[in-house]
């Protein structure tokens, strides 16, 4: 038996099929998966992703830790309640993970790491955290919900206090800020507006009850996985591992070489990678006929050389196939995947595919 | 709980068999193979005047999740497939044992269904997963 979100027993009573994900019980869908997707492109969904780990740092060294451990740059973030989106190197430039990082006070950081690698993250942290006497608390005692789509927000804000409320309203596009006994921030994994809620595990299950009754649709991690692939998203160890660096996942961007002092780890082997050139790199692909991409799968580039799904899946929103690969560096715009023995043409595109409810791709 | 109607057939690969009166016999997916799958976004069927053999494979339906193969629970000629799953899948999520039937297939020799599970049966196939 895997382990329990403090909202395990009302996944069960609103009827959820619950599937192992990386050794936590989780709803993958409450009914249709597809219906849930579309729930969040068009109107609210709320999943529960309290499977996810928070680690609250504090010390007057924090900043320092970070700056070392983060290929971002927390140097970054100067207004209190910024977030940051990192990676987490180890020497040779591998991903150890991908992670938030909100900065709340000098001396007090937040990070939400993903639920499969909490262990290492912790080891891993804690060891470089020591030597700059930065505190390290998890919190276990808090549930997490991400609440998505075009009318989250508003939903939301029915369920708060005035103060609160309005304090909500005013979050700018990844910020967060603690607002009486809720963090809330405004991120999230779908390409759609809307907050990520800690709140105290006992609230949860009562906030998700008055989240339904306004009008915001239980989503599973089905339905989270098809947005985040519509929205361009990578998933740790499908899309980038420790055995693959930011610049072959799609993720050059979270990469701050500048200010040219700060020695974070992996910049070495990043710098080495980046003057060379990087052999792979990440690209969309796009199926047009009837079947559907899945990770693994082998993709055959014209001219010579093959690349590998990471991430395939059906959108809903395109009616079609579409996926992450990772590629040769010179792979043009059509390649082929082997998908269950056949050989099929696929466009290589630039994600995202949907954003805000648009699809931004050609069908 | 998924449905299981008593008056079917059953495969362990969780296909359903239904003798029809002339003869002919239809097949679908069971009601706990479409909740295992998800939601289907598409499915493959077979060409009619296809003869198959008893488990061989001749249909492939893909849910967002994963493709499944179909196996034929009787040896027989293909003699209808249901159109209506091209463009909507879903009937077989909604409806698996009515509108989500998946082809007609005329018995090459008649109680071949014989081998094949009861509901009670099939009932402790699907318990097990």
């Amino acid at each position: 038996m895997g382990r329990h979100t403090c909202l395990y027993d009302l996944h069960l009573a609103l009827g959820a099929r619950m599937v192992d994900f990386n050794g936590w019980d989780m709803p993958v869908a409450y009914g249709s998966q597809i219906d849930e997707h579309h729930a969040v492109r068009r109107a609210a969904g709320v999943f529960d992703i309290s499977h996810m780990c928070v680690v609250d740092l504090s010390g007057a060294r924090t900043r320092e830790l970070l700056a070392g451990l983060l290929a971002n740059d927390v140097g970054r973030l100067s207004i209190a309640g910024r977030a940051l989106y990192s990676c987490m190197l180890n020497d040779h430039a591998g991903v150890i993970d991908d992670l938030i990082a909100y900065y709340l006070a000098e001396d007090y950081f937040r990070l939400v790491v993903n639920a499969g690698t909490r262990d290492k993250d912790m080891a891993w942290i804690g060891a470089h955290a020591e030597r700059l006497d930065v505190k390290l608390l998890e919190r276990r005692d808090l549930a997490m919900l991400a609440v998505q789509g075009p009318q989250a927000r508003e939903r939301c804000a029915t369920l708060l206090n005035s103060e609160a409320a309005c304090g909500a309203m005013a979050l700018k596009p990844f910020f967060g800020a603690q607002l009486g006994e809720w963090f809330i921030a405004r991120t999230g994994y779908t390409g759609e507006d809307g907050f990520e809620i800690m709140l105290p595990a006992g609230e949860a299950g009562s906030v998700w009850q008055r989240l339904n009754a306004a009008g915001v649709r239980s989503c599973g991690l089905g339905a989270r996985d098809t947005l985040r692939l519509e929205a361009g998203l990578n998933l740790y160890g499908n899309d980038m591992d420790e055995q693959t660096q930011p610049f072959e996942s799609g993720l050059g961007w979270t990469v701050a070489f500048e200010p040219p002092g700060r020695d974070f780890i992996g910049r070495a082997a990043l710098e080495q990678i980046r003057a060379h050139g990087s052999e792979r790199k990440q690209v969309g692909l796009v199926l047009d006929e009837r079947a559907v991409l899945r990770s693994h799968q082998r993709v055959l580039v014209e001219g010579g050389g093959e690349g590998e799904v990471t991430s395939g899946t059906f959108s809903p929103m395109l009616g079609r196939s579409i996926g992450l690969a990772r590629v040769p560096a010179a792979t043009a715009d059509a390649v082929q995947v082997e998908v269950r023995g056949r050989l099929l043409p696929a466009r290589v595109v630039q994600p995202p595919f949907v954003r805000h409810g648009r699809v931004l791709i050609a069908t | 709980m998924s449905k299981i109607p008593p008056e079917l057939k059953y495969t362990s690969s969780h296909e359903w068999l239904k003798e029809l009166p002339d003869g002919n016999v239809e097949v679908g997916i069971s009601d706990h193979a479409q909740e295992a799958l998800g939601d289907l976004v598409f499915v493959e069927l077979p060409e009619i005047g296809r003869q198959l053999a008893a488990g061989e494979a001749c249909a492939v339906v893909e849910s967002v999740k994963a493709a499944s193969d179909i196996y034929a629970p009787v040896a027989g000629t293909v003699t209808a497939v249901n159109e209506q799953l091209t463009r909507t899948p879903e009937l077989v999520n909604r409806d698996p044992y009515g509108g989500g039937w998946m082809m007609r297939l005329k018995p090459a020799t008649p109680a071949t269904a014989a081998a094949l599970l009861s509901a009670a049966d099939y009932q402790a196939v699907a318990d097990e997963g």
